[in-house]
């Protein structure tokens, strides 16, 4: 049932897209999305998939045409980056507006300027208060995973929202690694036949899709949004829970590592995850009581679960690869810290990094797991937020 | 209309991603945003019928080949229909509309 393939992350986001065969894919290239729709245009043009691929003239277009598609009443994908995000922005809202379960890969780059194609997350953090579903991966597998249930996840009744699946530029997109890979049949399955909510091209019962919606109805209209987005948590938990039983997996929409005894945790997204794995290993054996907390679901944001896994710590860190450029914080930070509020009193710290795809190196690690204890133990946090890898 | 349908709908009622059934403009009573009508001069008309073809809003309503009244639940009072009537002195004027 499982072959093990050798895989970038891009290239297992578009098997995952193979095996979901959606009916239309709307994109344009973008580094480091690109490898992504290069390769699903291969299976269009070798016939394994039925889907009909669009190739549009900007992203924004490639947006427009998948709120078109979807509306229609067809399973729609499409996949960008950085700056292609930042053309898509309006219809981006327009697609969580319309109720639109389109699934987008965003393969994190930082914005302009100064022009880079390097990790980080400023290009998601930009739609992240549009109304669209935000997953995060640690490495090849989870994008491939993720993918699947996103589909599931989007089209849910109770739902009815977009969603986006980020994985890290070049770290998780281009890195090859081993990746185990499903038998079609258990896959399409589990992501069965799409039913759409509305078609606009059903003439016996036509539909009107984006009205004119003033100071008389938009506000309910957003207020439904806010209310798929609350509902949308509990699903993700039954598809997970769902795929785990299917495939023997572990997807929970926040993951705890050595937490159980840990005096203080790092709390963060996507790929640095999985080296501060290796690096929380070492702390440990080195007796330090170190362990994190990786968040998978950043919208709708787990508060409840996150307040359970972090509410008996002494301190926390919260990694943000985006900085919100606020005088105040990173946007990972904002949340944590305002989930915490009357449940813990521990010092939070917040350590923006990688910024344009700066390495977080070891040493950078190793002093956040440090100062972090420290902070734990005298209950005193560094001044915020701290910029950790950048030269003075 | 029922008092029913007229009292507006709450989240929890409306259709998500406001999809609505088609046609539902005829619901909108744009004329309200009129500053000026059009008034028709029945005894000037020729029913060319240039004010039906010109109309944005189907507001010039047509029966048995001749106008016949305007729409003015949706009428917006553009003047296109006064603008491009052909008859010597007009058979369709504008007039400041007078607010009930």
């Amino acid at each position: 049932m499982k072959t093990v393939k050798a895989l970038t992350g891009n290239d297992a986001v578009s098997y995952a897209m193979k095996q979901i065969n959606p009916d239309v894919v709307a994109a344009y290239p973008i580094t480091p999305q690109t490898s992504i729709v290069e390769k699903f245009s291969d299976y269009v043009a070798n016939g394994e998939v039925d889907t009909e691929m669009i190739l549009v003239e900007s992203e924004h277009s490639a947006m427009s045409a998948c709120v078109g598609s979807s509306a229609a009443g067809a399973r729609t994908m499409t996949a960008t980056s950085s700056q292609g995000l930042a053309l898509m922005w309006e219809v981006v809202y327009i697609a969580a507006g319309l109720r639109l379960p389109i699934v987008m890969p965003i393969v994190n780059r930082a914005l302009s300027a100064p022009i880079n194609i390097h990790c980080d997350h400023s290009d998601v953090m930009g739609i992240r208060d549009s109304g669209w579903i935000h997953l995060f991966c640690e490495n090849a597998q989870e994008t491939y995973e993720n993918t699947i249930q996103a589909i599931r996840i989007a089209e849910h009744p109770d739902v009815q929202l977009p969603v986006s699946v980020n994985l890290d530029g070049f770290i998780i997109s281009h890195e090859v690694a081993n990746v185990e890979i499903y038998d079609d049949k258990p896959v399409k399955d589990f992501v069965g036949a799409f039913r759409p909510r509305v078609s606009a091209l059903n003439l016996r019962s036509p539909v009107t899709v984006g009205p004119l919606d003033l100071q008389d109805y938009y506000f309910e209209h957003r207020r439904q949004v806010a209310d798929a987005m609350v509902k949308s948590l509990n699903v993700i938990k039954e598809i997970n829970a769902e795929f785990n039983k299917k495939f023997g997996r572990l997807y929970k929409v926040i993951e705890g590592y050595r937490l159980e005894d840990a005096d203080a945790c790092i709390v963060g997204l996507g790929s640095t995850m999985g080296t501060l794995k290796d690096l929380v290993d070492n702390a440990r054996k080195a007796g330090k009581k170190i362990g994190f907390l990786k968040i998978t679901v950043f919208r709708p944001f787990p508060k409840e679960d996150i307040v359970s896994a972090l509410k008996g710590l002494k301190a926390i860190a919260v990694l943000d690869r985006a900085d919100s450029v606020n005088a105040m914080g990173g946007p990972l930070f904002g949340d944590i810290r305002c989930a915490l509020y009357g449940a813990s009193s521990a010092p939070v710290i917040n350590y923006i990094y990688g910024l344009g795809g700066r390495e977080l190196t070891e040493q950078d690690i190793n002093k956040i797991i440090d100062d972090t204890l420290a902070a734990a133990r005298t209950g005193k946090t560094v001044p915020e937020p701290a910029y950790i890898g950048v030269r003075e | 209309m029922n008092s029913d349908l007229k009292r507006p709908k709450g989240w929890k009622e409306l259709p998500a991603g406001a999809v609505l059934p088609a046609g539902t403009a005829v619901e909108y009573h744009t004329g309200s945003w009129r500053t000026f009508k059009p008034v028709w001069i029945e005894k000037k008309c020729i029913h060319c019928l240039q004010c039906w073809i010109i109309c944005p809003d189907f507001s010039v309503l047509v029966k048995d080949q001749k106008f016949d009244r305007f729409d003015y639940d949706h009428c917006k009072g553009c003047g296109l229909c006064a603008y491009i009537c052909p008859v010597k002195g007009k058979a369709i004027v504008m007039e400041k509309e007078v607010k009930e």
